[in-house]
């Protein structure tokens, strides 16, 4: 930082008003970081007291300043997932205090800056942790699971090339947009880390509600409920308790009503759909 | 060598359909006899990979991420262009096909901007029957809007996240043949080699990202659809893993790379806060519809800018374009930030930054106006910045967001490496030097859905190619070279971190071969090049071991490929003497700092060979003929 | 019957368990609350309520193995799924800071559990006479030789007892609070939403526990207060 201010008053912030610092002043924050070598260590947390940032840094930036500070040291610089850090392609991943994505509604850890916490905070930094998670080293874990869910129905059996006009199907412009509300699921896992009980519910919801309000969706709609709730049952998440801690760390904030709509699906494809022997996983 | 790009001839509407018409088939049954490797998971790759098992082919799909739902493709906004005239207005195939090539300042190949305007309908009609919520009318049907100062709606968009719905879209696609079991996805997992065996590529070496593990895998053609390479730059808007390693392992193995000078610039970022910078982060042209851009008039003005008065205010874009004003194009607009913070009248950190000032819309408008056409942008600036854009104007700056140069490829979409196939933004074909807003995306689909399921079958049917495996020798060798750079890298243990380096290159680069370029910076940075390359491979410190997860080594090979591509893509720059699109040579302008294009010498593609370490590439020219479009200069006064 | 075992195996086919055995044990409580709110008409009535009931003799045991059943699916489902929700996190959290987890929804095992031994102990005091069995037995005189069964008079006696009504408003506080979940709970599960009802359903569960408890609470309350008396001191 220049140490120069930005030469206007300060912005006052309009979600959950942060009250932070002026922007020329460095801090320092007292960081304690889970650390795991591989899938097979028990990993510990480990205190990275001191570290020095600006309010202006992005999360992710101070750790990456972190890194630099540790690997001129020669000791290896802490993993974890980032790539767009514009808060879109779902990588990044780290429970910050205990809340995925950190203390910011509707933002995801590479989105939260440094101004959101205080001069001197303690600050836990823990991986997504469930089972069906599992760490790979230190902050970074295997979300497989969820393109498992995907490969298992989520999604419309339509090959490349055929297919009707743009147009041909009307599609009322209040289902398209709860259509693009729930299809604004980034896959980031927030809600798996975020749920007592590990589940998977508000990510499989999403795709289940995006796809059934739309025509296109709704031909498959009961064959895809079961076949993602079977895999996800599978794949070792938890069960859903209507705790909606899910909806609340959610980045895109994805209300917990594509869970009710999967749970009617689910419901109604388990007491009417005929089952077929060629049902099994995949495609359709 | 003069290149030939293969295209047909003949009235240009026919051409794709012919082509269409001529190449040969695979009986279906055969199909599955031929393996397909695609590298890259974007919109070009998984609508490849899926579309290549539809048809029956044995797919095996790679990325570094850890989904493919990941790739950057998801991060753009705007929307996708597409030839429809759904709303009357006018547009056509041949308008899109015409605004694409003039757009692209007369640098690419009419055939393919014709065969992409002419596959932008299909895009639509497929994304819409995969459940892409695109944003509707109320009547039902699909909703455009104009982009980029297009003169037509054409632009198909879902709120402002059409890149990741088509990602999500062409996923979902993947998603499904990997659950038939046609695809077989390695997720984590980068290329680091093309296997080029008898001339053909056969096949590529990766890296297990978690395991570490390094090994190779075979097929009957390699298909790259990785991206671009705007992180050369350091700072781009590109995500933190978008590199440059796949193209240009196939271009050191024989693949010609063209035009690589031809870089984008964003003129609406929000700008670097200091040197902790990772990225940057673009926020949507449509702001310039309502903001007014200007500078204090004089250097060094430190005031804040209510203080400063509007006399005292340069609004330099509306005074220098009268007529477009604040929606001049993105390369003079970017230039024009850049001259004006030159001068000393830059705002905020380090000078680096123009005012974007929404008040007088706000008086105009209201707030609440503003806050429903912007508010989900104001929110992320102000996410970023800490500022209110509602109370203090935004700061804004350029930056690097699209590259449209990439490996050569012909007509088929071949590179000049017989069985490399390049799709999307990694090859160069269809935005010359320049490409227009919601272009990316439609390149990406149509590449992969419409173009690649074709041109393969051609190459599989015209090609006999004996079975190889990997005990080949040709793959042992590009392992064991591929293990011996990796640990070569890892036993430098020097002093200085692989970013270090990488800021090192990136701000030469961006300061030389930014927004504007000279010979004389040019040939300078031809010179600091090697010099930084050889300090990196001699001080650059890798920690940790290469049989695991290591972060710092992955970067490691990224960087070593971008210290070495940097300095193909400064001789470009430095070997073309013009100025056109996203390649502006302040030597080459108008008194009025318009680019001044040299059609005489310079209208060609630019392909350079790779010719060994340490031995200057060289340059292969591929003529463009322009028999539909004439052509003119652009002006936006 | 494959297809009934696969739903109930799932994770969604226990929600839909829990839900419908949790609405039955619900549809008990109401009725079972409107035949103990007759109290307040005096011993006559809940007298002949009680000697009603007992008369329908098969029937009741019927009704009495019914309820076992679906109280003994509600608990054994509910220890299947907090079993399986503690596997799905192996390695806990060093911190965890929630947002919008509800006291009423963390607890619903413990309040579930209390709720049952609450039961045990509500049929050893009024059922099978072990506590307080001074006035467990006591006979209501009909003229004629007949007697029945004094319930009110052993219900009034129960809590005039300080530390017998303390327990039972105890236990309806956390009755109360498993409700409060268990029937916002219901909708969401069954997939009944409709953004113009979210409201409604939300409010549904805090405010009919509300009702629940105080039907309930009113009557050891009542007695314990001295409102409600025995038929010789009225």
């Amino acid at each position: 930082m220049s140490g120069h201010d930005h030469g206007h008053g300060h912005g006052h912030a309009p979600n959950p008003a942060p009250s932070h610092a002026p922007s020329h002043a460095m801090m320092r924050v007292n960081l304690h970081i889970w650390r795991q070598k591989d899938a097979h260590d028990d990993g510990r947390m480990v205190a990275y007291p001191n570290v020095e940032c600006s309010p202006d840094m992005s999360f992710l930036e101070m750790l990456d300043v972190l890194n630099e500070r540790l690997q001129e040291k020669g000791e290896e610089p802490i993993a974890f997932d980032s790539d767009c850090r514009e808060g879109v392609c779902g990588m990044c991943s780290l429970t910050v205090n205990g809340t995925p994505h950190g203390p910011r509604k509707g933002t995801t850890v590479c989105q939260l800056h440094m101004r959101s916490f205080r001069d001197g905070e303690e600050i836990f930094i823990e991986p997504w942790r469930a089972k069906a998670f599992p760490v790979q080293k230190d902050l970074v874990v295997d979300r497989g699971a969820f393109d498992r869910i995907i490969a298992a129905g989520g999604f419309v059996s339509v090959r490349t090339g055929g297919c009707p006009d743009g147009n041909a199907i009307p599609v009322p412009k209040e289902e398209a947009d709860q259509a693009m509300d729930a299809a604004s699921c980034i896959g980031c896992g927030a809600c798996v880390a975020a749920c007592p009980n590990a589940a998977a519910m508000l990510f499989v919801g999403a795709k289940v509600s995006h796809l059934r309000h739309l025509p296109q969706g709704q031909a498959e709609q009961k064959r895809r409920a079961q076949a993602m709730v079977d895999t996800m049952d599978a794949e070792g998440f938890g069960n859903c308790s209507n705790y909606f801690e899910c909806e609340a760390v959610c980045p895109k904030e994805i209300p917990v009503k594509v869970i009710a709509e999967l749970n009617r699906d689910y419901l109604s494809a388990s007491l009417t759909r005929e089952e077929r022997k060629a049902d099994g996983g995949g495609g359709g | 060598m003069i290149l030939d790009g293969k295209c047909p001839t003949g009235p240009i509407e026919t051409r794709w359909e012919r082509c269409k018409a001529e190449l040969k088939l695979v009986n279906p049954a055969n199909k599955r006899k031929y393996k397909v490797i695609v590298v890259g998971t974007g919109l070009a790759g998984a609508s490849a990979a899926a579309t290549l098992a539809e048809l029956g082919y044995q797919v095996d799909a790679f990325c570094f991420q850890d989904s493919p739902r990941r790739a950057h493709s998801i991060a753009a906004q705007g929307g996708i262009n597409a030839a429809k005239n759904y709303q009357n207005d006018g547009d056509s195939v041949w308008r899109l096909f015409y605004d694409t090539v003039k757009g692209g300042d007369f640098r690419a190949r009419e055939s393919n901007v014709h065969r992409l305007a002419e596959c932008s309908r299909n895009i639509i009609d497929q994304c819409v029957a995969q459940g892409v919520p695109f944003a509707r009318e109320y009547g039902g049907l699909l909703d455009n809007r104009s982009f980029g100062g297009a003169q037509v709606s054409r632009t198909f968009y879902a709120r402002g996240q059409t890149g990741q719905q088509l990602l999500i879209g062409a996923y979902q696609a993947l998603a499904r043949m990997i659950g038939l079991r046609k695809v077989t996805m390695f997720p984590r997992t980068e290329m680091l080699d093309v296997v080029v065996v008898n001339g053909v590529a056969r096949g590529i070496v990766v890296r297990d990202l978690i395991s570490g593990k390094v090994s190779t895998h075979a097929a009957d053609a390699v298909v790259l659809a990785t991206g671009g390479y705007g992180n050369v730059f350091f700072l781009s808007t590109n995500a933190k893993g978008c590199n440059v390693t796949a193209t240009w392992r196939a271009h050191k193995k024989g693949a010609f790379f063209a035009n690589p000078c031809y870089t984008q610039i964003h003129p609406t970022c929000i700008p670097v806060s200091g040197d902790h910078q990772s990225k940057l982060t673009l926020m949507s042209e449509s702001l310039r519809n309502d903001g007014r851009i200007w500078v204090p008039k004089t250097k060094g003005d430190a005031r804040s800018p209510d203080q400063i008065p509007e006399d005292e205010r340069d609004y330099y874009l509306e005074r220098r374009y009268p007529s477009y004003g604040n929606l001049a194009p993105r390369d003079i607009s970017s230039r024009s930030a850049k001259y004006a913070c030159d001068e000393g009248r830059g705002v905020g950190p380090g000078g680096l930054g123009v005012y974007l000032d929404f008040a007088d819309a706000i008086k105009r408008l209201g707030e609440a106006t503003i806050r429903e056409r912007y508010g989900n942008l104001f929110d992320m600036y102000e996410r970023i910045t800490g500022e209110n854009p509602y109370q203090v104007p935004m700061r804004i700056y350029p930056a690097v967001h699209y590259t449209m140069g990439g490996l050569w490829v012909d007509y088929h979409l071949m590179s000049n490496l017989p069985g490399l196939f390049v799709l999307g933004e990694a090859n160069f074909s269809d935005h010359g030097a320049n490409r227009l807003g919601a272009s990316a995306l439609m390149q990406g689909l149509a590449d992969g859905y419409f173009v690649i399921p074709y041109t393969i079958g051609h190459f599989f049917a015209s090609t006999k190619q004996e079975k190889v495996t990997t005990d080949h020798p040709e793959f042992k060798k590009a392992e064991a070279e591929v293990t011996a750079r990796m640990n070569r890298l890892l036993s430098i243990n020097g002093k200085r971190t692989v970013d270090s380096f990488h800021k090192e290159l990136g701000k030469l680069m961006w300061d030389k071969v930014g927004m504007a370029r000279d010979r004389a910076g040019l040939q300078e940075t031809l010179q600091k090049i090697p010099a930084i390359r050889e300090e990196f491979w001699k001080n650059v410190f890798v920690p940790g071991s290469g049989e695991a997860l290591n972060q710092a080594l992955e970067k490691a090979g990224r960087v070593a490929d971008f210290l070495e591509f940097a300095e193909l893509l400064a001789a470009d720059a430095l070997h073309r003497e013009e100025s056109c699109g996203g390649h502006f040579r302040t030597e080459y302008q108008t008194e009025d700092g318009e680019a001044v294009r040299n059609d005489q010498e310079f209208c060609y593609v630019g392909a350079w060979e790779w010719k060994g370490d340490g031995k200057a590439a060289e340059l292969h020219k591929e003529p463009l003929k322009y028999e539909f479009v004439h052509l003119a200069t652009r002006s936006y006064k | 019957m494959s297809w009934v075992c696969r739903l109930y195996r799932s994770s969604l086919g226990a929600k839909y368990v829990m839900a419908t055995t949790g609405l039955l044990l619900f549809g008990f409580l109401i009725a079972h609350l409107l035949g103990n709110l007759q109290i307040f008409a005096g011993p006559d009535a809940v007298n002949s309520y009680a000697e009603k009931l007992r008369s329908l003799g098969p029937l009741l045991w019927v009704a009495r193995i019914g309820l076992l059943v679906i109280a003994g699916v509600h608990i054994a489902t509910a220890m299947k799924l907090a079993k399986a929700n503690q596997e799905a996190r192996p390695v806990a959290y060093a911190k965890v800071t929630h947002r919008a987890v509800k006291p009423a929804t963390k607890t619903m095992v413990l309040s579930g559990l209390v709720i049952l031994a609450y039961v045990i102990y509500h049929l050893a005091h009024f059922t099978w006479g072990v506590i307080q069995a001074d006035h467990a037995h006591l006979e209501e005189e009909l003229g004629g030789g007949a007697t029945r069964h004094d319930v009110y008079s052993m219900i009034v006696l129960g809590f005039q007892t300080w530390w017998v009504s303390a327990s039972y408003l105890v236990a309806l506080v956390l009755l109360a609070l498993h409700l409060c979940h268990g029937i916002t709970s219901v909708f969401q599960t069954f997939g009944l939403h409709h953004s113009k009802y979210a409201c409604a359903i939300k409010m549904a569960g805090p405010a009919i526990a509300t009702l629940i408890f105080l039907g309930y609470a009113s009557i050891p309350a009542a007695c314990w207060l001295g409102l409600v008396k025995l038929a010789e001191a009225q």
